[in-house]
């Protein structure tokens, strides 16, 4: 009788007796469930265009990180005073970097890849990370790094807001990670709909071999994709990493992007964004309220669950295609 | 040349149908065993086996438990490091509830707890398939591992939160423990292996396996022929998981020694599933080509260059294993995507017509 009053009256009562709080952690989720939306974003635009499970995408959003602190050491080391002036020349060297990046995944694992299962091609974007990995360690080093949120002018410190007597603070560069992240999905819905590549793009998600027969060249389309998932990297590498710091550790936080994934569907840029939110805020919830009944730390777990079991009763997610099977 | 079959006439079903109808596979076969055997504990170092040998034996019969879930029943799993973790925990609470029983019998046994749990978790196979199960057996992983970490009843309430091995003898020779040699372990790990693989091979060629097999192909067929979905899916979790934590048992018992939660991550799911991929996805002699060639690499990579004298930095070296894992892993499936077993059969049949094209 205690052990179901802790589990189903207590939390809420606590959520009632200190809305801030409330307010506090799910300002909190929301903001981590962005964060895992964005890095779910880049694998969705993959998975549409190529049917590629692109086990790499979190790794590219260190890579990425990593590349843009380290390019910008580099050029401060070589004499560029200004570290306004390095850190964007070392924003756009970066770009230039996950371009580079698309070309070559194309060219050396994509094409000769191609028409192989599906398992067969999510192993070889294991052998991708494993690369990255090396690669990121090697050329930058493996210590932690701190993001350079002043020389890109991200905004600093907090906003204490009066609120449901008491105080709720809101991290400024979690506001602007929120604002980015929308416009970036506004800017992705754009580029979609109304442009000529987009256009190519939504046929190809649609059949491989009618947008082949009209003429739309998939290899373009695979080095225009896996590009537009590496700026998607990019940008959550540089949100992410000013809210913590940037280390190869983020990869196991990148992971959670998976049931975020299966949550809303993997063909469903709405659904990485809603699962996105649905995870973030479920399992801050359940471990700041749930959490200490059965001791800390859940949230290397929740995640999990939480999509398990919405699975159990959508097997292919809240906005994926309707799974139909013929024998 | 030698490798014919020529002459060698079948003249029953069950001749025909065996795992090695050729005599020189069953000749090829005995010599291997004959070297495993007597050959490695007589010649090699205990440094080599202790590094070499019992690892790859240890991951070979992991990697076959993976396979049998994976490559026979097509049901992927990213679980395999938590359920061999399974194995390993509740063998060490076995040890310690029975400290009479043989050992031997504990790391069996220790492989049914395992696969007790590897049912739980295989309940979701029922309705989720392909890409979500994994992320499912994903659940698996991470719900495992924080058990590991925040339970400390099984690790017997020890402070230091890791598992440490008591000795424990088989005919009045220690086998466990900081008391056993190498030699005795690698031979313990040996038989152990060989006998499972044995069942497995069984297991694989018989009913059970077919049901597997055609789960795999087309799960919807199958069940229209009359097999029983939930059982045959809910029956490979817990073979492929009792294999899994006989292997996770003996990880820590036979090579180890002693283990924290974090050798049972994520990482080792994933180690576990480029031996079971890169040998070859349904194959039993895949999983240890598999285990050979991706335990084997790392340590490879890291003598080759004293070899030639170079002196790299330690890290230097970690980093370009991985670059060279990674590289490796696509380059290979560029090549062969079925694996190395696959060039062993083309090999194998070249051998046959030689020196012949076909």
């Amino acid at each position: 009788m205690d052990m179901l009053y802790k589990i189903f009256l207590d939390p809420f009562v606590q959520m009632g007796s200190a809305p801030d709080l409330l307010v506090q952690t799910l300002w909190e989720g929301l903001v981590g469930g962005v964060l895992y939306a964005l890095i779910a974003l880049g694998f969705v635009l993959i998975f549409k265009a190529s049917g590629v499970f692109n086990f790499a995408q979190g790794i590219m959003v260190v890579f990425a990180a990593l590349t843009l602190v380290g390019l910008h050491a580099m050029l401060r080391h070589w004499g560029v005073s200004s570290g306004t002036i390095a850190a964007y020349l070392a924003l756009a060297l970066t770009v230039a970097v996950m371009f580079g990046l698309a070309f070559a995944i194309e060219r050396v694992v994509l094409r000769p890849l191609v028409n192989q299962p599906d398992i067969i091609l999510f192993m070889a974007t294991f052998g991708m990370t494993y690369f990255l990995i090396g690669l990121g360690e090697l050329v930058f080093g493996g210590e932690p790094k701190l993001m350079i949120t002043d020389d890109l002018h991200l905004p600093r410190g907090a906003i204490d807001v009066k609120m449901l007597g008491g105080f709720v603070s809101f991290q400024k560069v979690d506001i602007a990670a929120a604002v980015i992240a929308s416009i970036m999905v506004a800017v992705l819905a754009l580029f979609f709909q109304k442009t000529r590549i987009g256009r190519a793009l939504r046929a190809v998600a649609d059949s491989h071999k009618a947008a082949l027969s009209v003429g739309i060249s998939l290899e373009q389309i695979w080095v225009v994709v896996w590009f537009a998932a590496g700026i998607v990297a990019l940008v959550t590498g540089i949100m992410w990493g000013a809210r913590s710091n940037v280390s190869f550790a983020l990869e196991i936080v990148a992971l959670k992007a998976l049931p975020v994934l299966i949550l809303g569907g993997f063909t469903s840029i709405p659904g990485a964004i809603v699962g996105g939110v649905i995870i973030g805020v479920g399992e801050k919830l359940g471990e700041f309220y749930w959490g200490p009944l059965i001791g800390s730390g859940i949230e290397s777990w929740l995640a999990y669950v939480i999509a398990l079991l919405f699975l159990l009763f959508r097997p292919q997610g809240l906005f994926g295609e309707r799974i139909i099977e013929r024998i | 040349m030698f490798y014919r079959e020529t002459g060698q006439f079948k003249t029953t079903y069950q001749a025909d149908q065996a795992v090695f109808p050729i005599l020189q596979d069953r000749l090829g076969i005995a010599i291997i065993l004959a070297l495993a055997f007597v050959g490695v504990p007589l010649m090699a170092s205990s440094f080599l086996i202790s590094s070499f040998f019992i690892p790859i034996l240890v991951f070979s019969l992991a990697a076959i438990g993976l396979n049998l879930l994976t490559g026979y029943t097509g049901l992927l799993s990213l679980g395999t490091g938590a359920f061999m973790g399974v194995g390993a925990y509740g063998c060490y609470k076995l040890a310690t509830w029975f400290p009479g029983v043989n050992i031997l019998i504990l790391i069996l046994a220790s492989g049914f707890v395992s696969a007790a749990v590897g049912v739980v978790f295989g309940l979701p196979s029922l309705r989720i398939k392909g890409f979500y199960l994994a992320v499912a057996t994903l659940a698996a992983q991470f719900f495992l591992s924080w058990c590991f970490v925040r339970i400390p009843w099984l690790v017997n309430y020890n402070i230091s939160g890791a598992i440490e091995v008591p000795t424990r003898t088989l005919f009045d020779v220690p086998i466990t423990g900081p008391n056993a040699t190498p030699t005795m372990r690698y031979l313990v790990v040996l038989s152990l292996v060989v006998m499972m693989t044995w069942f497995a091979s069984n297991l694989v060629h018989g009913r059970i396996g077919r049901m597997w097999m055609a789960v795999r192909d087309m799960d919807l067929a199958a069940e229209l022929i009359g097999i029983k979905l939930y059982r045959t899916k809910l029956l490979s979790f817990a073979v492929s998981s009792f294999y899994c934590g006989v292997a996770g048992a003996m990880m820590v018992f036979l090579w180890f020694g002693s283990a924290e939660a974090d050798t049972f991550n994520i990482n080792q799911s994933f180690f576990i599933l480029f031996m079971v991929i890169i040998g070859g996805l349904g194959s039993l002699v895949g999983s240890f080509f598999g285990a050979i060639f991706i335990s084997g690499t790392p340590i490879m990579l890291k003598t080759v260059p004293q070899l030639f004298g170079l002196s790299i930095p330690a890290a230097t070296v970690e980093h370009l294993t991985f670059m060279i894992l990674g590289a490796l892993i696509i380059v290979f499936l560029i090549v062969e995507p079925n694996g190395l077993a696959r060039l062993w059969q083309i090999g194998k049949q070249k051998l046959r017509v030689w020196p012949f094209p076909y």
